[in-house]
C-alpha cells in the first residue's frame, strides 16, 4: 500500500530492479514499524472545553492537551465576553459608571459597586454617614451569602450532584428576596450612591433579615450533610488542584482561594477601607491544605461567618441620615485612588484616574476572578479530565469578573 | 417450567401465541413499565430536589411522557459531518433493544412470561451488557471527542462491572440451582429459613452481600451516579449521546429507563422474591394477575433506591471507580461464591 | 475619607505609610524617583523605568509577596474629546475647574507625578505586615509609542496575563514575555483599545442617550432641588 512499493513495468524489468526492490521492501518495513509504534503510542489530543460548556458558567473556554484523560496542558482563552467595561468607563459620568459596574460580578453585584464609589469618595474626600456604612456593610455581606451560597450547591454539580444546586437556588433566593425588597433589584441593585445610599431599609426588614440569616445556617448545615461529609465527595476534592501558599500568593490569588492555601489574608480586617467591619466581632477562616477541599470548606465557613455579621450589624445598625451633602452633579476633583474590598471572589479593586470633571480619566478595574483563573495553566497539568472541572468549579470564577 | 401455558389454556395456535408474546414483550410491558416509571421518576426526583415536577400535562402531570415524546420528535435529527452515518443512526436502537430484550425472560406470574428460558439468568445478563455495544458505538460514531470520551469511559466500565455483576448472581445460582429465573424465584417461594418458611427464602436475606453488589454494579451498568462517567454532564455535557437530537435522544432516553426498570425487575427476581405472595400456591392460576403487580411494587421500590442514590451522591472518577471494582468488589463477591458454595456443600 | 475608621484596624496609618514610604526609599536606593502618600488611603512609589523587574524583585524579597495587578496609564488627551461635544464636560464644570489638559500634569493630578505619556502601574500588598504600594513607572517614549519594559513573570508568576492585558490594551511590549498574544481580543485586532487615541467608535456614530442625564440644572431650580433634597435628610435623619 505504501507508494515506495508501487513501481512501473519499465523500472521492474530494468538492471538493478532487484537491488530497487530490495530498498523498497526496506523502506515499506520502516514505514510499517513506524506505524506501529505510532498506533502503540497513546498520543495527544486537544479537547476544548468551552467555550460553551456546562462547567464554565458562561464563555470561558479552556484549550487541554490531553494524553489519555490525563491533561498534559491547559490554557484559558478569554474574551468571549469582554465588554471593554474600563474603555466605557473613560466615557461616562461616575453615577453612570456603576450601571456598568453592577454587571462585572453578576452574582454579587452590590459589592462590585461599593469599592467603585469607596475610590470616588476618597478622591471627593466626603465620607458616607454610619447608617449608609452599615447598610453598605450589610448589603455587601448579604451579596456574599448569595454568591457564595450558589457556589456551595454548584460545587455539586461540577461533581455529579444534582440536587445540591436546587437547594441553593432555593435558599439563595430568600437572600435575593432581601436585597431587592431593599434595593428594588435581585441581581444589578445599583443602589449605592457617591455620598451615601439610595433608599434607608423598608419597615420589618431587620427582622425578615435575621430570618433568613437562619435560614441560610440551616442551609449551610444541610450542605455540609450532603456534600461536604460525603465520602465521594472528599476523594474528589481532597489533594486535587493542591495550589501552596507562595504560587497562590505569586499569582495574585484572593479571597477564599488564597485563604484556603493557608494565608490569612482578608481585606476586610487587614485594609478596610471605611465600611463596618471593624465594629463587630468575627473572624477570618484559613485551610492549610489548598485543594479544593479545603477551597470548598473555607467558602462554607465564610458564609457562615457572613449571616453571623450580618446580624450583628442589624443589631447594631446606627439612626441617622443615609446620604451626606453632596453636590447635585457628581464632580470629582482630580487624583487618583485605589481602593479594594474583600468581594465574594476575591479582591476587587477600583483604580480611579481623575482629571476633575464628571467622569474618570482612567479606571482599571482589578478582578479577582481574572487573577484566580490565571493559575489554571499552572494547576492543571498532570490532572484527569473530571478534575478540571472539580478544580474549575472550587476556583469559582464568574465569567463576567475575568473578561470585565 | 410450568405446565400451563398459554397454548393449552387458550387452545391458541402456535403462531398466534408467539406474536401475543412479541406484542407483550416487545410493547406492553416496556410501555406500562416506562410510562409508570417516567412519571415516578419524574415525581421522585422533583421531590427530592424540592421542585415542582411535572404539574400542567394531565392530572398532576402524568402525561408529561407523551409530552416529552411529541417533543423529541418535533426536533431536527441532526447528524454531525464527520459522523459515521450507518452506526451513528444504529447505536441508538442496540441499546434500546438491548433493554427491551430483557424483559423477555422476566417472569411475571406463574405462567405470565414471555419466554421461559432455562439458562434465564444466562441470557439476561448477556443481553443486558449489549447496550455497552451501542453506548461504544454511539461514541465511535459521533466524530466528537466527548463522546468518545463517554465511549471509551463506557468500555472501560464495562470490563470493570460486569464481573462482579455475573459474581454476584452465581451466588444465587448455586442456591437455586437452577439458572431458570422462574425456578429462581420458585426456590425463593418453597425456601425455608432456620425452619421458618412462610414468606419463603428470599434471597436478600441468605445472598445480602451478593444483592448489595448486585446493586452497586447495577448502578454503573446503568451509567446512573455515584457511577455516571460515561454521561457527565458537567465535563462531557453527555457523554456518548451529546451529538444525539430528536427522536434518537428520546431512544436513548427511554433505554435510560427502561433499563433501570429491567434490572431492577432482575434484582426482583433474583433476590427478592419475585411475584410470588406468601401464603398463595405457587402455581395458583390468580397470581397471574396479582404477580404482575407484586413485581411492579417491587420494581418500583429497587427503583427508587437506584435513583435516591443517583440523586444524592456525587461522581466518583474513573480511576477511583476501577479501584473499586477491581479492588474491592470482585474479591468479595469471589469470596460471596466460595462461602455460599461451602454452604451448599455442608447444609 | 476613610481616616477615622482605620483607628481601630492594623492597617497602617499616615505615620506608618510615611515610615514605610522612608523604608522603601531607602530599600530600593535610586531607583525609587518620588514617593507619595495619601493620608489614610495609598501610598505611591514612583520608579525608574530600567530598575522596574529589580525593584518589584527587591520589594517581593522585603515582604511584598502578594501580587495585585499590574497596568498602566495612558495619560494623552484624547483627540476626539470624551465624544459629547457640548453637555458632556461643559455641564456643571465651572471656569475655575477646567480640565487639565496639557500632558505635562500637575502634581495634584498625578499622584506621584509623571512625564510621559504612558506609566506602568502596579500594586503589591506584604500580607505579612498589612501593607499595600502602589508602584509606578513612566515608560519612555519612543516616536509617541512606548519603549519595551522587563516583563516581571519571573518574579510574579501571576503578571503573565496582566502583562499581556496591558500589551494588548496600550501597547506596551514586555521584554522577556514567553506569550505576548492578545488576551482578550481576536488576534487580528489592529490598534489598542484603551489609548486615548483609540477611537470609541460605537460613540463617535450615535449619540449618547446618557448624556440627558447630566444635563445641566438652571440655578434657580438647583437652589430649590437643593433645599428639597436638605429638608428630607433633616426628615429621614431624625426618625432613622
Amino acid at each position: 500500500m505504501s507508494p515506495a512499493t508501487v513501481s512501473d513495468g519499465a523500472r521492474r524489468f530494468a538492471p538493478g530492479a532487484a537491488a530497487l526492490r530490495e530498498q523498497q521492501a526496506y523502506v515499506a518495513g520502516q514505514a510499517a514499524d513506524a506505524r506501529v509504534n505510532v498506533e502503540l503510542d497513546t498520543g495527544d489530543m486537544t479537547l476544548n472545553i468551552g467555550p460553551q460548556h456546562p462547567a464554565t458558567h458562561g464563555t470561558l473556554r479552556i484549550a487541554c492537551r490531553l494524553d489519555g484523560e490525563q491533561v498534559i496542558a491547559a490554557e484559558p482563552l478569554m474574551g468571549y465576553m469582554h465588554r471593554g467595561y474600563e474603555k466605557l468607563c473613560e466615557v461616562r459620568t461616575y453615577p453612570q459608571c456603576t450601571t456598568l459596574i453592577n454587571r462585572i460580578d453578576w452574582l454579587g453585584s452590590f459589592a462590585n459597586e461599593v469599592p467603585f464609589i469607596l475610590a470616588a469618595e476618597q478622591l471627593m474626600g466626603v465620607e458616607a454617614p454610619p447608617r449608609a456604612q452599615w447598610i453598605r456593610t450589610i448589603l455587601f455581606e448579604l451579596s456574599r451569602i448569595a454568591n457564595v451560597s450558589l457556589f456551595l450547591g454548584d460545587m455539586g454539580v461540577q461533581i455529579g450532584a444534582l440536587t445540591p444546586v436546587f437547594f441553593a437556588f432555593r435558599d439563595r433566593e430568600r437572600v435575593l428576596n432581601q436585597i431587592e425588597e431593599v434595593t428594588g433589584g435581585r441581581f444589578h441593585p445599583n443602589f449605592d450612591r457617591i455620598g451615601g445610599l439610595k433608599d434607608d431599609l423598608p419597615r420589618g426588614w431587620i427582622a425578615e433579615t435575621h430570618a433568613v440569616m437562619a435560614k441560610m445556617r440551616g442551609f449551610c448545615d444541610e450542605m455540609e450533610d450532603l456534600l461536604m461529609g460525603n465520602e465521594i465527595f472528599q476523594t474528589r476534592c481532597r489533594g486535587v488542584g493542591v495550589i501552596p501558599k507562595d504560587v497562590a500568593l505569586s499569582h495574585g490569588l484572593s479571597g477564599a482561594n488564597l485563604r484556603a492555601s493557608g494565608v490569612d489574608w482578608d481585606l476586610r480586617r487587614d485594609a478596610n477601607p471605611g465600611l463596618a467591619w471593624d465594629q463587630i466581632d468575627w473572624r477570618v477562616w484559613t485551610h492549610p491544605d489548598g485543594d479544593s477541599f479545603a477551597r470548598y470548606w473555607v467558602r462554607m465557613q465564610e458564609t457562615r461567618e457572613a449571616t453571623k455579621i450580618v446580624d450583628q450589624l442589624l443589631d447594631s445598625i446606627p439612626s441617622g441620615p443615609i446620604m451626606t451633602k453632596v453636590p447635585l452633579i457628581i464632580k470629582v476633583p482630580a487624583g487618583e485612588a485605589y481602593v479594594s474590598t474583600e468581594n465574594p471572589l476575591g479582591e476587587m479593586g477600583y483604580y480611579v484616574v481623575s482629571k476633575g470633571g464628571l467622569g474618570p480619566f482612567r479606571v482599571k478595574i482589578r478582578t479577582p476572578s481574572f487573577s484566580n483563573i490565571s493559575i489554571v495553566p499552572w494547576v492543571m497539568r498532570g490532572t484527569y479530565v473530571p478534575d478540571i472541572i472539580t478544580i474549575l468549579g472550587s476556583l469559582y470564577f464568574i465569567l463576567g469578573d475575568i473578561d470585565r | 417450567m410450568s405446565e400451563l401455558t398459554l397454548t393449552g389454556a387458550l387452545g391458541l395456535a402456535y403462531w398466534a401465541e408467539t406474536s401475543i408474546k412479541l406484542g407483550v414483550a416487545l410493547v406492553v410491558i416496556p410501555t406500562a413499565a416506562l410510562m409508570l416509571g417516567y412519571l415516578f421518576l419524574l415525581k421522585m426526583m422533583a421531590f427530592m430536589q424540592s421542585r415542582l415536577g411535572p404539574q400542567d400535562v394531565g392530572p398532576s402531570g402524568s402525561l408529561q411522557l407523551i409530552a416529552d415524546a411529541i417533543k423529541f420528535l418535533q426536533k431536527e435529527d441532526i447528524h454531525p459531518a464527520a459522523a459515521d452515518r450507518r452506526v451513528f443512526r444504529a447505536a441508538p436502537v442496540v441499546v434500546l433493544a438491548s433493554s427491551f430484550l430483557l424483559f423477555v425472560v422476566l417472569p411475571t406470574g406463574p405462567d405470565a412470561v414471555v419466554e421461559n428460558l432455562d439458562t434465564g439468568v444466562f441470557y439476561a445478563l448477556a443481553v443486558s451488557s449489549l447496550s455497552v455495544l451501542g453506548v461504544l458505538m454511539a461514541g465511535w460514531a459521533s466524530a466528537s471527542k466527548y463522546a468518545l470520551l463517554g465511549g471509551l469511559r463506557a468500555a472501560g466500565q464495562l470490563i470493570a462491572y460486569e464481573l462482579p455483576l455475573i459474581l454476584a448472581v452465581m451466588g444465587v445460582v448455586i442456591q437455586a440451582n437452577s439458572l431458570n429465573l422462574q425456578e429462581i424465584v420458585r426456590a425463593q417461594a418453597t425456601g425455608e429459613i432456620f425452619g421458618f418458611g412462610f414468606v419463603g427464602n428470599p434471597f436478600i436475606l441468605t445472598q445480602f452481600i451478593g444483592f448489595l453488589i448486585f446493586m452497586i454494579s447495577a448502578q454503573a451498568e446503568l451509567t446512573q451516579t455515584p457511577f455516571d462517567m460515561p454521561v457527565a454532564e458537567t465535563e462531557l455535557v453527555g457523554g456518548f449521546h451529546v451529538e444525539y437530537t430528536g427522536f434518537r435522544f428520546l431512544l436513548f432516553f427511554m433505554a435510560e429507563v427502561a433499563t433501570t426498570f429491567a434490572f431492577s425487575a432482575l434484582a426482583t427476581v433474583l433476590f427478592l422474591g419475585g411475584w410470588w405472595i406468601p401464603g398463595f400456591d405457587f402455581d395458583a392460576p390468580i397470581l397471574n394477575v396479582l404477580g404482575p403487580m407484586v413485581m411492579l411494587a417491587k420494581i418500583l421500590l429497587v427503583a427508587f433506591v437506584i435513583f435516591w442514590i443517583r440523586f444524592t451522591y456525587p461522581r466518583l472518577r474513573e480511576d477511583q471507580l476501577q479501584k473499586f471494582a477491581w479492588k474491592v468488589l470482585i474479591p468479595l463477591s469471589l469470596a460471596n461464591i466460595v462461602v455460599t458454595g461451602i454452604f451448599k456443600v455442608v447444609l | 475619607m476613610a481616616d477615622d475608621t482605620d483607628d481601630g484596624t492594623e492597617t497602617p496609618g499616615d505615620e506608618a505609610r510615611d515610615a514605610l514610604a522612608a523604608e522603601l526609599a531607602e530599600l530600593l536606593g535610586d531607583a525609587v524617583v518620588e514617593t507619595h502618600v495619601e493620608a489614610g488611603q495609598n501610598l505611591w512609589l514612583r520608579i525608574e523605568i530600567e530598575h522596574w523587574r529589580t525593584a518589584i524583585t527587591a520589594l517581593r524579597d522585603a515582604g511584598f509577596v502578594y501580587f495585585g495587578f499590574l497596568s498602566a496609564i495612558d495619560w494623552s488627551d484624547a483627540p476626539e474629546g470624551r465624544y459629547e461635544d457640548t453637555e458632556f464636560d461643559g455641564a456643571g464644570v465651572g471656569e475655575d475647574e477646567e480640565e487639565t489638559t496639557s500632558a505635562t500634569a500637575s502634581d495634584t493630578v498625578r499622584r506621584g507625578g509623571g512625564e510621559t505619556r504612558f506609566q506602568l502601574l502596579a500594586h503589591l500588598h506584604a500580607p505579612a505586615r498589612h501593607a499595600a504600594v502602589l508602584l509606578k513607572a513612566d515608560v519612555t517614549d519612543v516616536d509617541g509609542a512606548p519603549a519595551s519594559v522587563p516583563s516581571i513573570i519571573d518574579v510574579f508568576a501571576g503578571a503573565n496575563w496582566h502583562e499581556r492585558e496591558a500589551h494588548e490594551m496600550f501597547g506596551i511590549v514586555f521584554d522577556g514575555h514567553p506569550n505576548l498574544e492578545h488576551i482578550y481580543l481576536p488576534s487580528e485586532f489592529e490598534g489598542h483599545p484603551l489609548r486615548k487615541d483609540f477611537p470609541l467608535l460605537a460613540r463617535a456614530v450615535k449619540p449618547w442617550p446618557g448624556v440627558v442625564d447630566i444635563e445641566e440644572i438652571p440655578p434657580e431650580l438647583e437652589a430649590q432641588l437643593e433645599a428639597e433634597v436638605m429638608a428630607s435628610f433633616e426628615a429621614s435623619g431624625a426618625g432613622a
